[in-house]
């Protein structure tokens, strides 16, 4: 069971890539891509989980200092790994919205051909 | 490539990735695992420089060069996404009067949680080095939370209260004063993005240098990038019509 969310990571990675191969159209291949992106959320999340009430890596008067808690590094990580994927997402959601309007279509097996 | 060759190929590809995979996870350390090096080292170097939310620390202290690269890539995205959605010469950009009304609900929920959710987000951005947040979620919250008055009132209400220029110049000072805070601690403390400002009470707002100040910038360039952002499809969709239209 250990490698259970490991496992879960690893899944949403796929089907998000097999949502891009099956798709008909570019927003719903971008909103895969996204999918896929969470599973590296869950990866990383994941790694840095610690049983036995570990607290979040936040202090105060409360919750003095102390290294009973779950990782801040790999929570880092997720975050700038959110923002790489929204800003990734905006830019291909803009360049999808040309290629409709250039092209008149939105399904990416009708974009065959190159058009200068 | 037919959709039957390119499933066959992902099938094949997928699969390897599957297999590799699984091997690679059941060799990792446990889940739940109490042996964590980064967190060890991470915390102890957190609590020295008198900042409650490691992660924040972490992001603004103990790796800030990478959050300038992180919003290099924001601000890169923006100017991107702004340049592909501008209107092209056989286009007009004109606001078409909008049709449809909003329910009285609808619009009371709007109006009743804009203020609220502005002033959810500054806290958001102030307190990021104390408690959970910063710049980046805060900033996210504060420029959506802008849009509850499309959502209850109308585009053009919230074209008055969001002047996009001088989000513009918001996203690109943010980004601007982060590198020049960089430069500050290079010259008073030897390395770039060194905290030269004075620590306080652990768990206090403004214990923690300049991990709060960095939040803070991030917080502005953040609400500029993602209002800009969202008024460049906004504009697409509501107001850039084909030229013939007319």
């Amino acid at each position: 069971m250990h490698v259970y969310a490991y496992l879960v990571s690893g899944y949403l990675i796929l089907a998000g890539s097999y949502g891009i191969v099956r798709s008909r159209h570019l927003v719903h291949a971008v909103v895969c891509l996204s999918v896929a992106q969470a599973g590296t959320y869950v990866l990383l999340i994941s790694i840095g989980y610690q049983h036995g009430g570990a607290t979040a890596p936040v202090f105060g008067s409360t919750t003095k200092p102390n290294t009973h808690a779950v990782d801040p590094v790999v929570q880092a990580m997720t975050l700038t790994d959110i923002v790489v994927s929204a800003t990734v997402s905006a830019l291909l959601l803009a360049l999808a919205i040309q290629i409709n309007k250039r092209q008149g279509t939105a399904d990416p097996d009708e974009l065959a051909t190159l058009r200068g | 490539m037919t959709r039957l060759t390119r499933l066959l190929v992902f099938a094949l590809g997928g699969g390897v990735v599957a297999v590799a995979f699984i091997l690679a996870a059941s060799g990792m350390p446990h889940f739940g695992t109490t042996h964590h090096l980064y967190r060890d080292l991470s915390v102890p170097a957190s609590v020295q420089h008198h900042t409650a939310n490691v992660v924040s620390a972490v992001n603004f202290d103990q790796r800030a060069v990478d959050t300038l690269g992180e919003e290099s890539i924001l601000i890169a995205s923006v100017i991107g996404a702004a340049a592909l959605l501008r209107p092209s010469e056989d286009e007009t950009e004109r606001l078409v009067p909008e049709q449809g009304r909003t329910l009285e609900a609808t619009r009371l929920v709007g109006y009743v949680m804009l203020p609220v959710t502005l002033v959810l987000g500054i806290d958001v951005v102030a307190h990021g080095g104390t408690t959970p947040g910063g710049g980046f979620q805060g900033g996210v919250v504060l420029a959506t939370g802008l849009h509850l008055l499309y959502v209850g009132g109308s585009y053009s209400a919230l074209d008055r209260l969001r002047p996009v220029t001088s989000f513009e110049i918001a996203d690109g000072a943010g980004a601007a004063a982060f590198a020049l805070l960089g430069l500050l601690g290079l010259v008073s403390t030897g390395a770039f993005l060194g905290n030269f400002l004075p620590y306080g009470v652990l768990g206090q707002i403004l214990s923690t240098g300049t991990v709060q100040v960095l939040s803070g910038i991030v917080g502005v360039e953040v609400v500029g990038g993602m209002v800009v952002l969202l008024s460049s499809f906004f504009e697409q969709e509501l107001a850039v019509r084909p030229r013939d239209d007319d």
